[in-house]
Formats: structure tokens, sequence, C-alpha cells
């Protein structure tokens, strides 16, 4: 399904700020799966991210997605079977737009055969009241709205609905829940779990909570310096601890997990 | 009393389309789009010229392609060579003085004699009695207004208004920012040249410097307008530039009239209002943060 071979990305080669961010990365996603991913800062998880999702090309290496070769696919193309959501819930949305506008134009991205002048119709207008509805947060009256008067939380699973809505072949999470208060982090994750149950979406997702690294999703992976360093599913995953997971960690990298988030959440 | 109405109606809806246009690329967009000035004289060329050669009906699509093609020099100048906005309209505007005068024949002014303009056509129909002009510039701005309503609700243009609003949003919609861009600049910038072609029909005549300050003007319209009606939704933004281009030239109207500004202050007036009008939130925001200041100051000086 997602195939990474051999990726390499440096960061501002040859300057003083030269930062090797991903180092002869490959990992192969099988479909339908729903892996999580943990690391310490600047490990490479959202830059593996960013590669897989275009923001930039990478130095070495391909990327495909289902057979298609997307090593070189500008990130708009890219989008329009990959769903990408970031940690800060305002990139996700245009405040000025209303909600059922944001929802169409994330809903005609890939529904009309990417006609330019295609619209909703009334229809489509139910069918988001409806899906509005699941969210359980009162968005479905509210859909004339401009979005930039939701909170962070409704931003964010309008951002997650408006990525699913039509199922992308490929999900990509990073740290989407963070940036919100707890009670809103645990609806979003659960509207999450939800979705991707409900579709069957492969799904990548990087969180800092390793307790939520064990428990969501089939596969787990650690990352240091540029690599996957450990890369866990099955029986195996399933007798895991968050204190066996550390010592993996450690065994592994030589190294002590330094995300001062990850030892809080611990 | 009658006349001024008329010609302030008249004047209203025509200069209305490049408040519109401003709409479009300095609202939706958010873009400074300069080639504004040039562009409308353009569509004035255009328009005049093919008019005297005998062909004012054609003369207005015309003049709005060669709008749009302008829009796309400052659009390609921005989106493909990495030229910063407001630039790449002073640059474009530049180099469309040269283009102007070749389009009216190597001369700064173009004027109409007896040649047939949309007007002199329609008024040949008798509709619409001593109004007619109004009729047909109305029309025409309405039908543009329409168009533009419509144009906003589809995938291209929600496209457009997402990338003025969040660009990150937009890459992750399957949107080329450089293609919404360059469409939104080539529409706006047709507007801007339909406007001139109007213009142009309306006094049979067109001047090479008669474009001087339509941005800022077009800009004076926009903020009354939204000021008056508000800016809602894409509806009211659409009317609120109607209202407002037409409260510009009543107050033209009255200014040239009774003389309270002397005429060749009035673009000076304008600009200040524009600029205050711009800088409001920066202003409102300074303001509120003195008055805490003080506040704070004073209790500490209390104490």
């Amino acid at each position: 399904m997602l195939h990474i071979n051999h990726v390499s990305k440096t960061f501002n080669p040859g300057t003083i700020n030269e930062k090797k961010a991903l180092s002869d990365l490959s990992v192969h996603l099988n479909p339908g799966d729903f892996v999580t991913i943990i690391g310490s800062n600047g490990a490479g998880k959202s830059t593996l991210f960013n590669a897989v999702a275009g923001s930039f090309y990478v130095d070495e290496g391909s990327i495909s997605l289902n057979g298609q070769d997307m090593t070189f696919l500008p990130e708009y193309k890219r989008s329009r079977i990959i769903g990408h959501l970031f940690q800060d819930p305002l990139k996700g949305t245009a405040p000025h737009m209303t909600i059922e506008e944001n929802l169409a134009l994330a809903f005609l991205r890939t529904s009309r055969g990417n006609a330019p002048f295609s619209r909703i119709t009334k229809k489509d207008r139910e069918m988001f009241g409806e899906r509005l509805r699941l969210l359980n947060m009162g968005l479905e009256d509210r859909m004339t709205q401009p979005v930039g008067l939701l909170s962070g939380g409704q931003r964010q699973a309008l951002t997650l609905l408006m990525a699913t809505i039509i199922p992308p072949k490929l999900l990509l999470l990073d740290e989407h829940t963070a940036a919100l208060d707890p009670g809103t982090a645990e609806k979003v994750l659960k509207l999450t779990r939800d979705i991707i149950a409900e579709n069957k979406i492969t799904c990548m997702m990087v969180t800092h909570n390793m307790h939520q690294a064990l428990e969501l999703g089939n596969r787990t992976f650690m990352m240091s310096e540029g690599r996957i360093v450990l890369d866990v599913s099955g029986e195996e995953r399933a007798n895991m601890t968050v204190q066996t997971l550390l010592d993996r960690f450690r065994e592994d990298t030589g190294n002590e997990l330094d995300n001062d988030r990850i030892l809080l959440a611990k | 009393m009658m006349y001024i109405i008329q010609t302030a109606l008249e004047l209203g809806f025509a200069y209305a389309l490049v408040s519109m246009a401003l709409f479009l690329s300095y609202r939706v967009l958010d873009i400074a789009d300069l080639t504004t000035d040039g562009c409308f004289i353009l569509g004035a060329a255009v328009s005049v010229s093919l008019a005297a050669s005998g062909h004012p009906i054609l003369a207005i699509p015309a003049a709005m392609l060669a709008g749009a093609a302008a829009g796309f020099v400052t659009a390609f100048l921005q989106t493909r060579l990495g030229v910063p906005s407001i630039l790449a309209g002073i640059v474009t505007n530049t180099g469309l003085y040269t283009i102007n005068l070749m389009a009216m024949g190597w001369s700064s002014n173009l004027s109409l004699l007896k040649q047939a303009t949309i007007f002199t056509m329609f008024r040949k129909t008798g509709i619409g009695g001593d109004w007619y002009e109004l009729i047909i510039i109305a029309g025409l701005t309405i039908l543009a207004s329409l168009f533009l309503i419509w144009f906003l609700s589809t995938r291209i243009g929600l496209s457009i208004r997402a990338t003025g609003d969040n660009q990150d949003m937009v890459r992750a919609s399957s949107v080329n920012p450089k293609f919404t861009i360059t469409v939104g600049l080539c529409i706006a910038n047709a507007l801007t040249g339909l406007s001139g072609a109007i213009v142009g029909q309306l006094q049979k005549s067109t001047d090479i410097n008669g474009g001087t300050g339509i941005v800022v003007v077009g800009l004076a319209c926009l903020i009354i307008g939204e000021t008056v009606v508000g800016r809602r939704s894409i509806r009211q933004n659409v009317a609120a530039v109607i209202v407002g281009s037409i409260i510009y030239r009543f107050l033209y109207a009255i200014v040239l009239k009774t003389g309270i500004v002397p005429i060749e202050g009035l673009k000076l007036v304008t600009a200040i209002v524009v600029g205050l009008a711009i800088a409001m939130p920066t202003l409102k925001d300074f303001i509120a943060f003195q008055k805490k200041k003080n506040a704070a100051l004073r209790q500490k000086g209390g104490r």
C-alpha cells in the first residue's frame, strides 16, 4: 500500500543549521494498517509525514502509494488521496468561510471528478448535516456560521470530518489532539477511531502518549534520528507495556527517550 | 438635479465593477493588486478603439479579455517567478502604459465622434427613455455581480476564497494556490477591464492618464459599502460594493456642485479616507492598549 524506500532528507545542507531529518528510511504499510508513532523531539516524525504528504520533495529514495509513484508529485495532487491533520487546529480550516463551505471544498476535491465549476447540491448539504450530527457538537445547526467562531476542538473535529468525508487512501494524524483540552482530545480521538474503523482507512498517527500508542491501532513505530528504530505488531505488541517499550528503545538506540512530554504523559 | 442623480447612478454602477474586482483581489485573495489603474485604461482603450472601428459590442468582451491578460501577467510574475505581489502589480501597471498607448494607436487620448457605441445603439430601441444609459450599465454590473456570486460558490470559487484565507488548508484540499491566484486575478482584472470599457464608451473618450488613482477610489467605495451594508456573506459583500460605489459618486457630485472641497483636492481626501479606514483596526488596538496601560499606571500610582 504505502512503500517508502530509502528516503533521506537534509534541511539547510551545507550551513551551520544543517539537519539530517530523515536518514535512509524504508518502511512498508499494509492496507488497513493503523500505525502509532512515538519518538523523541526532532526524531523525524513530522518530517516523515511531510515527506509522504509532499510538503517538500525528498533528497533521495522514493515514495509510492497503491502502486503509484508519488516521489515528485506536488502536495496538492497527493492530497486528493492523502488526508493530513496537524497539531494546530487552525491549520486545517478556512476561518472566514462557513462550516458548509469548508466541507464543500473538502467534498468537491474528489467527489465530482475535480470539475472546476461543480457545486454542492441540496442532497450533499443534507449529508453534511448528518455527518456533523455524528460529531455530537451541535455543529449541524451552525452550518452557515464562519469556522473562525468555533473552538479549537470543534475545528479539529471538523478538519477530521473534512479529511475523511471521502475516505482517503492514507490518513496522517500528526498529534492532532495534542493542542486540545483533555476532554475534547478524548472526544476527537474516539471520533478518529470510529471513522478509521468504519472506513478501514490506512492510517499513521504520531502521539506522545505511550499508553495511547500501544492501545490504538495494530502496529507501533518508534523513531530516532530520522530512522524507524522499532517496528512492533501482532503478539509482541499485544504483550508490551509502556516499560518494556521504553526498555526496548534504550536497547535499540543506547539512549533514553528524551521527549519530556512523553515522560510526563507516562 | 435629475441629471446629477442620473450621472451619479451611472458612474456608480460603472465604477462598482472596479470595486468588485478589488473585492476579489484584496478581500478574497488578500492581494493588493496594483494592476488596476493601468488595467482600467486598457479596458477603456480597447473598447474605444474597437468602437471607433465600428465594433462597439465586440469591444466589451475584448476589453474584458485584455484585462484578464493583464491580470495573468501580474499573476504569472508573482506565482511562477516569485515577484512580490505588490511589485508584480506595479511592474505590469508600468508596462501597461505603453500597451495602452499602443491600443489607442500611439496617441495619448482617443475620442469617438459619430461612431456608434453600445449606448447609441440601445437608444435607438427607445427602451427606458432618458434612462437608457443607466439600464445598460446597471444591467451589465448586476450581471457581473450575479456571475461573481455564482462563481464563488463553485469548487474553483471556494478554492480561491480558501487561498486568501488559509494557504495550508488549500494545499491539503487538492488545490494549487498558484492556479487559484491566477484565475482570481484574471477574473478581477477582466471586471476592471469591463468597467473601463463601459466608462470609455459612455464618455466617448479615453485618456492615457485617466486611470490614476482608480485603485484607491475603488477601495474607498469598497470600504464605504462594507460599512453601510456589512460583509457577512458573499452576497452582502457584492451588494456592498455596488452601494458603496453609488454613495461615493453621490458624494463626488455633491462636492462638485457645492465646492465644499475644491475638486482638485478630492483625490487627497479619498486617499486620506482610505488610509484611515484600512488603518482603523490597528488604531483601535493602539487606543485600547493605551487606555489599559494608563488605567494600570493610575492604579499603581494610587496605591
